[in-house]
């Protein structure tokens, strides 16, 4: 791809098999002066991302990030609209269209990854909306890891000042500590704390100037059908982490919702039943709570134990947005209760848990009473 | 979703299908008379009323009023625009209907 300042790229060769799987699309966001743009330098030296293309998006009048990448890659098409945002979808959309289009009329090389960089002020969710919810998207492209940056030495600061950082840390699936040589390790092991417990579902890798960047950052995700299991076992650990399934009782249909954590209204916590659910009756009750709950849901991921399925169902979303279940072929941990991390803003754990139940009870008696 | 794909009828929501794993048996179109039976279940609460049709749901308001849907996806933003007010899990109304239906299937005194 041709940066958009009028210099001239040398035509390549149409790919012939440009186009014909989805291209996988890594948003990559942290809060201003992160270092996202350099973990993103140092992402795209690597041969395994080597056909990566990349949308950054300036913020106001000043580009620093596009700058930077600029110099590393000329692979950028500037987003023209300022912070990525809800009013800029179809910005996006356009932008990622268009950019697929010119890969297969053979204008830019075949890329089969999307790096897609946000301001230090964006939040992330509404780009995985815009991504997942337009079908034309949705055919060309799919979503992978959304990547977050936190500052190792001023990370604890901005959560507790700047809601947006928040967000971004809730929503990821990777979490990147930046700076660790140069900050305080007592102030990193905090951060670092602080993090898994807002965020125990995702990875958390610390970074320093020199360290190395492993290309599975981006690589290794749910969709990958080797990373999957892995993936999916890691949601698992964080609940048995945070001993959130201690259940005790012998019911037959039990379920817990307990606080791993909270910071501020934020909060992370665990559903889990004991019996298989009606898929029916949790897609009803899912839908439901994301209709009228979805900005307050930052994420939701979880391992279903589905009435007539054998295999275990993954289910996973951001905010208003829930993909496609996949499978698993097997249980990772031989558990096969239903587990569901859920991250929530303003939510009552205790009502999130009894509303679920509810339906579950519901859809349980509808399925006993199939004729 | 797009105007077009509703007309040619070829969205896909996340509550169609848990992903047609291994070990699913039903037939689609049992599947979805079982998702309209349970989703009545639920928007019984509100007065409302899901029946299948042609590979996509009607949905009626209490006073009669009704909307064409494709998927459980839009049954809740239709639901409130039929009856005029938010239809919300987390109320404990609600909860407490959906238990009281729960518990009449099992045939509990209600």
């Amino acid at each position: 791809m041709s940066p958009e300042d009028g210099r001239p790229t040398p035509a390549p060769a149409p790919d012939p098999e440009a186009g014909s799987a989805p291209i996988t699309v890594n948003v990559l966001t942290g809060f201003l002066g992160s270092g996202k743009t350099l973990l993103l330098k140092r992402l795209l030296a690597l041969p395994d991302l080597s056909r990566t293309a990349v949308l950054i998006n300036e913020f106001g009048e000043v580009g620093i990030d596009q700058m930077l990448v600029e110099t590393v890659d000329e692979d950028v098409v500037l987003l023209q609209s300022g912070c990525v945002c809800c009013t800029i979808r179809g910005d996006l959309k356009d932008s990622m269209v268009a950019l697929h289009g010119r890969m297969q009329r053979g204008e830019v090389p075949a890329f089969d990854r999307l790096v897609i960089e946000t301001t230090g002020l964006a939040d992330p969710a509404p780009i995985v909306a815009t991504l997942t919810a337009d079908p034309v998207l949705r055919y060309h492209f799919r979503l992978g890891n959304v990547v977050t940056v936190v500052d190792g030495i001023d990370g604890e600061r901005t959560l507790d000042t700047y809601a947006e950082a928040l967000h971004q840390a809730a929503v990821a699936d990777r979490l990147v500590i930046s700076k660790t040589d140069l900050a305080d390790p007592a102030r990193v092991a905090a951060l670092r704390e602080r993090l898994a417990a807002l965020n125990p579902t995702a990875e958390l890798r610390l970074s320093t100037e020199t360290s190395a960047t492993p290309a599975g950052l981006l690589l290794d995700d749910i969709h990958d059908a080797r990373a999957k299991s892995a993936e999916v076992e890691r949601w698992l650990a964080a609940e048995a982490t945070h001993g959130v399934h201690g259940q005790t009782g012998g019911g037959d249909h039990e379920h817990d919702a307990v606080d791993v954590n909270r910071h501020g209204d934020i909060r992370a916590f665990c559903l889990t039943a004991e019996a298989p659910l009606d898929w029916a009756a949790f897609g009803l009750w899912l839908s439901m709570l994301l209709n009228r709950h979805g900005g307050e849901i930052l994420r939701v991921k979880g391992l279903l134990n589905i009435t007539g399925i054998e295999a275990p169902v993954v289910v996973h979303g951001v905010q208003h947005t829930v993909h496609k279940p996949e499978h698993l072929a097997a249980w990772p941990d031989g558990d096969t209760r239903t587990r569901i991390v859920v991250i929530a803003r303003g939510l009552d754990p205790a009502t999130v848990e009894r509303s679920f139940r509810a339906f579950n009870d519901l859809g349980s008696g509808q399925a006993a009473s199939t004729p | 979703m797009c105007g077009l794909c509703g007309i040619l009828g070829v969205a896909e929501h996340w509550t169609d299908s848990a992903g047609g794993a291994p070990g699913a048996t039903a037939s689609r179109q049992a599947d979805r008379q079982h998702r309209a039976r349970v989703a009545n279940a639920v928007l019984g609460v509100f007065g409302l009323k899901l029946s299948d049709w042609m590979n996509r749901y009607t949905l009626t308001g209490p006073t009669g009023r009704s909307a064409v849907i494709d998927n459980l996806g839009a049954v809740w933003p239709m639901a409130e625009r039929l009856t005029g007010r938010p239809c919300d899990p987390l109320d404990p109304a609600v909860i407490d209907a959906i238990e009281a239906r729960a518990g009449t299937d099992r045939g509990e005194p209600g």
